[in-house]
C-alpha cells in the first residue's frame, strides 16, 4: 500500500465516523463540530483528487462561514435537549432500512458500471495549476453564471435580514420616505415669538 | 491504488448516512439541515471525482456553483428557523403544521 492509499483510507475513515456522529450526536453543538471535522476531511480528499481551489473554498465557505452560522444559531436557540431526542430509537429501524436500500442501489450503479471501473487517471502532463485552470473558464465561458451566482448570494443576504428583522417601533427605526420628500421649509423651521429673558442676578448665590 | 470506484463508494456511503440522519432526527430541524449539508457534500464529491478522473473541468465549475447556492440556502434556512423558533418556541418538525399538510 502506498502513501496515497493510506491517506485515502485515513481521511475517509475520519469522514465517515464524523458523519455518523453528526447524525447520532445528542447535543446539536457536537453535531455541528463533527460536521466541521467532516468538511475538513472532505477537503483533504478533494485536495488528493487535485481540486485544490474547491478544497480551500470548502474550508473558507463552509467551515469559516456556514458552520459558524450554524453554531451561532444552535447556541442562540434555547432547545430542550431531551425533547429533541425523543423518537430517535423509534425511527431507527426505518432509517436503517432506507439507508441500506439507498446504499445498495448506489453501489449497484457504481460497481456494475463498466464505464466507471475502466476509467483511469491518465494525466495529460501539464503544469497548469487547478486554480489557474478554473479561473480561465470561470471568467470567460462561465462569466454569466458567475454573475448569477453573485445575485443569488445577494438574495440570500437580503432575505436573511428581511426575515429576521423585527418590525416594531422599539427595535428598529424606519424612514418615512414620502414624508421626507414632501417636506418644505415650513415644516422644518418654525419662528417662535417669546419675551426676552433677563438674567436673574440673585440666582447665582 | 486508489481508483474512481473508491471515491464513488465513499460518497455513496456518505449520502446513505445523511439520508439516515434525516429520518433519525425528526424532532430536530437543525440536524436535518446539517444532514442536507452532508448530502450536498456527497454529491459534490461525485462531481469532483468524475471531473478529476475524466479531466473535464466542468464538474468542478458545477461544484463551485453548488457551494454558492448551498451557502445562500443555509443562510435563508437558518433565518427561517430563527423566526419559526421565535413564533413556536420549538424546533420540532411535527410542530410545524400550520398549513395542515
Amino acid at each position: 500500500m502506498d502513501v496515497t492509499s493510506v491517506l485515502f483510507y485515513v481521511f475517509s475513515a475520519i469522514l465517515l465516523i464524523s458523519g455518523l456522529r453528526v447524525i447520532t450526536a445528542k447535543n446539536p453543538v457536537h453535531a455541528a463540530l463533527f460536521l466541521v471535522l467532516a468538511f475538513i476531511n472532505a477537503s483533504c480528499l478533494w485536495m488528493m483528487l487535485g481540486a485544490e481551489f474547491l478544497a480551500l473554498t470548502l474550508i473558507l465557505v463552509y467551515v469559516g462561514a456556514v458552520m459558524v452560522l450554524f453554531l451561532f444559531v444552535v447556541m442562540m436557540l434555547d432547545v430542550d435537549l431531551e425533547a429533541i431526542r425523543k423518537g430517535f430509537w423509534k425511527n431507527f429501524p426505518l432509517a436503517l432500512v432506507l439507508g441500506v436500500v439507498v446504499l445498495i442501489e448506489m453501489l449497484l450503479v457504481v460497481l456494475r458500471n463498466p464505464l466507471i471501473t475502466t476509467a483511469v487517471n491518465a494525466d495529460p502532463a501539464t503544469n497548469i495549476s487547478n486554480s489557474n485552470k478554473l479561473g480561465w473558464v470561470l471568467y470567460t465561458q462561465y462569466s454569466y453564471p458567475v454573475e448569477l451566482a453573485s445575485m443569488v448570494l445577494l438574495l440570500g443576504l437580503v432575505v436573511a435580514v428581511a426575515l429576521t428583522l423585527r418590525k416594531s417601533e422599539k427595535a428598529a427605526k424606519y424612514q418615512n420616505i414620502n414624508k421626507q420628500v414632501a417636506t418644505d421649509s415650513k415644516t422644518r423651521f418654525t419662528m417662535v415669538k417669546m419675551d426676552s429673558e433677563v438674567e436673574d442676578k440673585g440666582d447665582a448665590q | 491504488m486508489i481508483g474512481m470506484t473508491h471515491y464513488l463508494v465513499l460518497s455513496a456511503i456518505l449520502f446513505a448516512l445523511s439520508v439516515m440522519g434525516i429520518f433519525l432526527n425528526r424532532k430536530n430541524i437543525i440536524v436535518v439541515l446539517m444532514s442536507i449539508e452532508l448530502m450536498l457534500l456527497a454529491v459534490n464529491f461525485n462531481f469532483i471525482t468524475f471531473s478529476s478522473f475524466l479531466h473535464n473541468v466542468a464538474g468542478q465549475i458545477f461544484v463551485f456553483f453548488t457551494l454558492t447556492v448551498a451557502a445562500a440556502e443555509a443562510a435563508i434556512g437558518l433565518a427561517i428557523l430563527i423566526i419559526l423558533f421565535r413564533n413556536l418556541r420549538s424546533i420540532n418538525v411535527q410542530d410545524m403544521d400550520q398549513l395542515k399538510g
